[in-house]
């Protein structure tokens, strides 16, 4: 039966790792609609006595505990009558019109609805978004996140990876556990690690909440991103909190000095079955607009864990890129996502990632994997270890800083063992389980913690639960690492406790820099207003992004002149015009042979030549070599020897190996067969070839030779291509007659004569 | 000096000299020496409530009242103790407290620590886990 034929080509495609994950259509009762829900409500706002009474569309006997707390502590009534009188175009208009500065945008989101601004960005096509959030993120310069984690919790490893991610530039270092007992040790290693890779580095432990606080307390950590909000209210009491009790969680780790985002994002909603029939979209306005109102400096936001769900309904991306924007706009600092697995297709994560990237956010993922997905126990990792010669690639393909630096492996090697030994030393100092020397040693050459000698969990787990009860605390730690001669990692740590008491880095967007100065939104704000404002990756940075450890010199790429130089051919005289029927010319260009020894194969002209001559001769005709100098274009080369051949036929060769056969009776750009894969032809070709031509020389029927075809050659060889062609172009002399050459014996003798000078 | 909000941020670099430690230390009195010698403890690493308040002014100063008001509130609990915070905190979880508890840490935050407007936002939760049903039956 016909119809149970099926198409090879879409089994094909049904095999694709992209074809694990689900599309589905919008479920909008479920809150599986990316934007424009049916339940979410038309915009309004209405103030009596400086009082919220009316929320989008609920009246105050009808809010619910977000309502409440967005209409007490996120509506500013002073500006509400202006900006909620403007409609969603005009809005939408404004956020990409360079002439509306962030400052006037921020100051009208503050009177803005949730339903306002979710129908205003929901207007934007993706390109407008990205614009949009180029002007609006809060910090001059992006920045970016990682994730340093790895599954047998060892500490040398956590340290090593942790310095590595300081010195590669992330700004931000969040690590967590497997077995929550764990959480102090970690976070420990995590922070010693990343002191030791470069000072000024934040650093946190994701785990529950009060652990959480416990050691940003001690001073373990520095930062939290944990303070969790969601959309609806059954969802927020399902995680069992309310917008009090985050909010004062907020205030209580400004209290201890610590800096705090907020986590929202679109999906979390339907994912806990309570979206009510809203949009993803307007449920993140929701989220964000306590957020703000909460007083967060910040969230981490773009659907986070939920992205895959999120993803698959249409316009997910764009809803995610919405949600971006939305915080920006609120004036939040923003973890933008990219964090967790979007998709099994490496494509679809990428193309993913542009939303963000291109614009630059305050931290551009929210957690970029600085080990191998194996060792990620946030769930994967969008982005790992595996992947950074790709980002740092394409910052340096887009002149876009992403905020990862470049790092040669001796300079990782380097952070790594001082990270590993630093960690071993407070390891003795606080009679923890002993980190041995095998230990460090794996840690600094690791590929993940498979390569790491097993620990005993049960004592480590002991040394952990001692941090907490006798309240070892960061000033403990830099004071062991000072006794053991640490003493600048020991002042990085101190560093960062000086930090909590000055507590700037509580200002929106607040990163610290290696010299301990702080860089935030208040003084160091984006005022991008178009073309050659705000931030451009320019000068010393740019030319820190651009320069990658496996990047070549163009001008000493496929310089050979060091080589010792071999005599292959010498010059006899002006090549005159054959007379033989069976007079094949062997053309070769300018540089073969004489400055270039070998084809973009690798195959050395020597050879070539003496394959081609076989050939020739194997088919019964008469080889004749001659150098076209006057060229360096293949179809020439091929076409001047043909004019010069006996038989009016010749092989035309480029030293990087690209050859054809001409005939003289053709148009030089024309040919009887062109190679121009070089990369893929071998002395067997060249051989063939040789035949070929001599073939066609003698009036024989003729099959073409046989190549391969490689598609990825250009992509692996253009640059090659270009450099060896610039060299043969170099060595052209415009009105030079072509020469007959002879080919030098190996023993340093031409075939019936010696060479000129002797040999 | 007077202190401008505008201006002086970072106070760890622009204005050190307004920012001590709760045991009174300036900013350049926090070194590896000091540690040696012992006259450092990690209870004094911390912000106190005036640096707090006066990263409020700046808040408020760069248009950002509800971040300042958070920051004023986190100058309140410097002087709430470790235990007694996560007390609160989960005493504000749903369904964990009647409204006369809510109440009850509300008078403390007040009349212990001096905490007013955390108080004040602590009975605004009383009032509206009242009107949602998030109080606990008690």
């Amino acid at each position: 039966m016909s119809e149970q034929r099926r198409s090879r080509r879409f089994v094909e495609r049904e095999q694709r790792e992209l074809r694990r994950e689900l599309l589905i259509t919008p479920c909008p009762e479920l809150g599986l609609v990316a934007m424009s829900g049916p339940n979410d409500p038309e915009p309004g706002l209405e103030v009596r006595d400086r009082r919220v009474v009316s929320l989008d569309g609920r009246s105050e006997d009808e809010f619910d505990a977000l309502d409440h707390f967005i209409a007490r502590h996120g509506i500013d009534v002073d500006v509400a009558a202006e900006a909620m009188a403007l409609d969603d175009a005009e809005l939408a208009r404004r956020l990409v019109d360079i002439d509306v500065p962030r400052e006037e945008l921020v100051r009208l989101a503050r009177g803005l609805t949730p339903a306002r601004l979710a129908r205003a960005v929901a207007l934007l096509d993706p390109v407008e978004m990205m614009f949009a959030l180029k002007k609006l993120r809060a910090r001059r310069a992006p920045a970016n996140q990682a994730h340093v984690t790895n599954l047998k919790e060892n500490p040398a490893l956590l340290a090593a990876d942790a310095a590595e991610a300081a010195a590669r530039g992330f700004a931000e270092i969040e690590t967590t556990v497997g077995v929550s007992r764990y959480a102090a040790l970690n976070a420990m290693a995590v922070l010693v690690g990343a002191q030791s890779g470069r000072a000024g580095v934040l650093t946190q432990c994701a785990i529950e909440e009060r652990r959480s606080l416990q050691l940003a307390i001690q001073g373990i950590t520095t930062y939290a991103e944990t303070l969790s909000v969601y959309g609806t209210e059954p969802v927020f009491v399902d995680g069992d909190d309310t917008p009090w009790s985050k909010g004062f969680l907020n205030s209580a780790y400004a209290s201890r000095g610590i800096k705090v985002r907020f986590t929202s994002g679109g999906g979390s909603e339907a994912l806990m079955g309570h979206a009510g029939g809203c949009s993803m979209l307007y449920l993140e306005a929701r989220c964000l607009c306590l957020a703000r109102a909460a007083g967060s400096q910040g969230v981490q936001n773009g659907s986070i864990s939920c992205v895959a769900l999120v993803m698959s309904v249409p316009a997910g991306n764009r809803e995610i890129l919405a949600e971006n924007l939305l915080a920006a706009w609120l004036d939040l600092e923003v973890a933008s996502g990219n964090d967790a697995i979007a998709s099994h297709s490496p494509t679809r994560r990428t193309a993913k990632l542009m939303g963000q990237f291109l614009p630059g956010t305050d931290f551009v993922t929210s957690g970029w994997s600085v080990m191998p997905r194996y060792d990620n126990m946030f769930g994967g990792g969008n982005y790992d270890a595996d992947d950074i010669d790709e980002w740092l690639t394409i910052q340096r393909d887009w002149q876009v800083d992403g905020g990862i630096e470049p790092l040669s492996e001796a300079e990782a090697t380097r952070v790594r063992e001082r990270a590993a030994r630093a960690i071993q030393s407070v390891f003795a100092a606080f009679e923890f389980p002993a980190i041995s020397d095998a230990e460090v040693k794996a840690a600094m050459y690791a590929l993940d913690s498979r390569d790491l000698p097993d620990r005993d969990r049960a004592a480590d787990v002991a040394a952990a639960d001692r941090v907490l009860v006798e309240q070892i605390s960061g000033l403990d730690v830099a004071r062991e690492l000072d006794r053991r001669g640490f003493t600048e990692v020991a002042e990085a740590i101190l560093g960062m406790q000086r930090q909590r008491v000055s507590a700037d880095y509580l200002q929106t967007s607040a990163i610290v820099d290696s010299s301990g100065a702080v860089s935030a939104a208040v003084n160091d704000p984006n005022r991008y207003t178009g073309p050659g404002t705000g931030y451009h990756l320019d000068g010393e940075r740019w030319q820190r992004l651009q320069h990658l450890p496996h990047e070549l010199d163009a001008r000493t790429l496929e310089d050979t002149s060091a080589l010792p130089a071999q005599v292959v051919v010498v010059e006899k005289h002006v090549a005159a015009i054959g007379n033989e029927p069976g007079d094949v010319v062997i053309a070769v260009g300018p540089a073969f042979a004489d400055g270039l020894q070998a084809t973009i194969g690798g195959i050395a002209h020597r050879d070539v030549i003496e394959a081609l001559m076989e050939g020739v001769r194997d088919a019964g005709a008469e080889p004749r070599l001659v150098r076209v100098r006057r060229a360096s274009d293949v179809a020439f080369i091929g076409h001047d020897g043909a004019l010069l051949a006996g038989s009016r036929v010749a092989v035309g060769i480029q030293s990087k190996g690209t050859t054809v056969i001409h005939r003289a009776d053709l148009q030089p750009l024309d040919n009887l067969e062109l190679f121009g894969m070089a990369p893929s032809l071998t002395l067997d070709s060249y051989r063939a070839i040789g035949r070929n031509a001599a073939g066609y020389a003698l009036g024989q029927r003729v099959g073409p030779v046989p190549t391969v075809m490689d598609n990825f050659a250009r992509a692996k060889l253009i640059v090659r291509t270009t450099l060896l062609h610039a060299r043969e172009t170099a060595a052209v002399a415009p009105d030079a007659p072509p020469l007959e050459l002879e080919l030098v014996e190996t023993n340093g003798t031409s075939a019936d004569r010696p060479p000129k000078g002797g040999a | 000096m007077v202190f401008d909000a505008a201006r002086d941020y970072p106070l760890g670099t622009r204005r050190p000299d307004l920012v001590r430690t709760p045991g009174g230390l300036a900013l350049d009195e926090l070194t590896l020496d000091a540690v040696r010698t012992g006259l450092l403890e990690a209870s004094d690493l911390r912000a106190t409530a005036e640096t707090l308040r006066l990263q409020g002014e700046v808040a408020r100063a760069a248009n950002r009242p509800e971040l300042a008001a958070n920051l004023d509130r986190g100058a309140e609990l410097t002087a709430v103790p470790d235990e007694v915070i996560l007390e609160i905190y989960t005493a504000l979880r749903p369904h964990r407290s009647t409204a006369e508890q809510l109440e009850r840490w509300a008078e403390r935050l007040e009349q212990e620590f001096g905490a007013t407007m955390t108080a004040a936002f602590v009975r605004e939760a009383r009032e509206v886990y009242a009107k949602r049903n998030l109080l606990s039956p008690g």
